[in-house]
């Protein structure tokens, strides 16, 4: 497992405190506004506009158009919100746990399923 | 005095919803899970109490990050669900119980505990999934339920210690509440587990069988473990077993453990479920 952000104290784990919570804002604001459908259809319409309307960094960008759940984190994501997008893309949070680990989705669950057991 | 009969702790995580939806509780990923649940059902269903207290925390549906309540009491009639974005099927309106609600809330601020104070509230799976759950089909509507919301998402959190404690001026709330009403108290969500990051997928099934232990016998031990504690032993979202440290401080009477499931993964979660008949004090 990599440590992407060393100023992280757990490693592989994002900590949503309020530099993040600053730095995600529009960002989670924009998946905030998933909850209604009328907003996934927008955004599915025209995502710039869409990231555009809600003042999205490049680098927040570019992480909604490659579905790089991390590089949402890393951007001041909450996983919450980052979840509703994850739901637009009909991803559940065992996708998008294969998708940050850089498993396949049957060796996640395979992992999940060891360490429920007690095995690991 | 309203009269505190019991408790109980289930998980509440959306895919337990679409498994009801869908019909998959005899099938070999769900059976096991869903098992655990008839004799907590049973129980409800003879006791039946007036009034459930449901500790949970919103996941992004009524609160956003622009207003973020550390600790949040619904004081309204009425909870509606509404879309989370997740295609979850919405469920019927839950009935509150405003009365015993701003009884709480009024003793809450009184002793410290500065509650966000909501006459509207839309409530999400953490709220909804565990009443699906406890009365299959959403027969819920005889219950009256009181939301108490708990930040699980957004850093600064309220510590176990002080989860322990609302725990404690809930209950000392409710046992002065002049009515001969009874109540059982829900905390929700948990254990282990860990949606986000290059971690995702952490689950600590021993951790989760000694917390089920300590919180039938001895919960002031685990209000020594700070959130910080619970990310590293569990991963990031064990935070959300302070909700069921906040059950556990309403309780403060003899704690008897009737029934008892758990069983990993569900999800990417490890799902305990516990049930506790509570003798008040003479």
């Amino acid at each position: 497992m990599t440590i992407k952000d060393p100023s992280q104290p757990v490693p592989g784990t994002y900590l949503f405190d309020g530099k993040m919570a600053k730095k995600g804002y529009g960002l989670n604001k924009m998946c905030f506004s998933f909850n209604e459908q009328s907003a996934r259809d927008e955004f599915n319409k025209d995502p710039d506009a869409y990231c555009a309307k809600f003042g999205l960094t490049q680098k927040q960008i570019e992480a909604i158009h490659e579905r790089d759940i991390i590089g949402l984190l890393q951007e001041g994501g909450s996983i919450y919100y980052v979840a509703k997008f994850a739901g637009l893309l009909k991803l559940n949070m065992q996708d998008i746990g294969a998708i940050q680990t850089g498993m396949s989705l049957d060796d996640f669950k395979a992992m999940l399923v060891k360490r429920g057991s007690g095995e690991e | 005095m309203a009269n505190i009969i019991g408790a109980v702790t289930t998980s509440h995580i959306p895919a337990i919803a679409n498994a009801m939806a869908n019909k998959a509780e005899d099938t070999p990923y769900w059976k096991p899970f869903f098992d655990g649940y008839p004799p907590v059902r049973k129980w409800l269903n003879e006791k039946k109490p007036d009034v459930i207290v449901l500790f949970y925390n919103d996941h992004g549906l009524e609160f956003f990050i622009d207003k973020k309540p550390t600790f949040a009491i619904g004081v309204a009639d009425e909870y509606h669900n509404s879309d989370e974005g997740w295609g979850i099927a919405t469920i019927p309106p839950v009935t509150g119980e405003s009365e015993l609600s701003w009884h709480i809330a009024n003793s809450l601020v009184d002793d410290g505990f500065d509650m966000t104070i909501c006459q509207e509230m839309k409530v999400d799976h953490g709220l909804t999934v565990p009443l699906s759950l406890m009365w299959p089909g959403n027969n819920y509507g005889h219950v009256k339920v009181i939301p108490v919301c708990i930040n699980c998402e957004q850093y600064p959190m309220p510590q176990p210690w002080r989860c322990f404690e609302l725990g404690k001026a809930i209950g000392k709330a409710i046992e002065s509440f002049d009515s001969d009403m009874t109540v059982a108290i829900f905390g929700t969500g948990g254990l282990s587990h860990q949606l986000d990051g290059e971690a995702a997928g952490t689950l600590n099934r021993k951790f989760d069988l000694e917390c089920m232990d300590k919180l039938v016998t001895n919960p002031e031990e685990l209000t020594k473990y700070s959130n910080l504690d619970l990310v590293k032993i569990g991963g990031a979202q064990t935070v959300e077993l302070n909700m069921w440290i906040a059950m556990r401080g309403v309780l403060r009477g003899k704690v008897t453990e009737l029934h008892r499931n758990y069983h990993a993964p569900i999800s990417n979660t490890g799902a305990g479920l516990l049930l506790l008949e509570h003798e008040m004090p003479k």
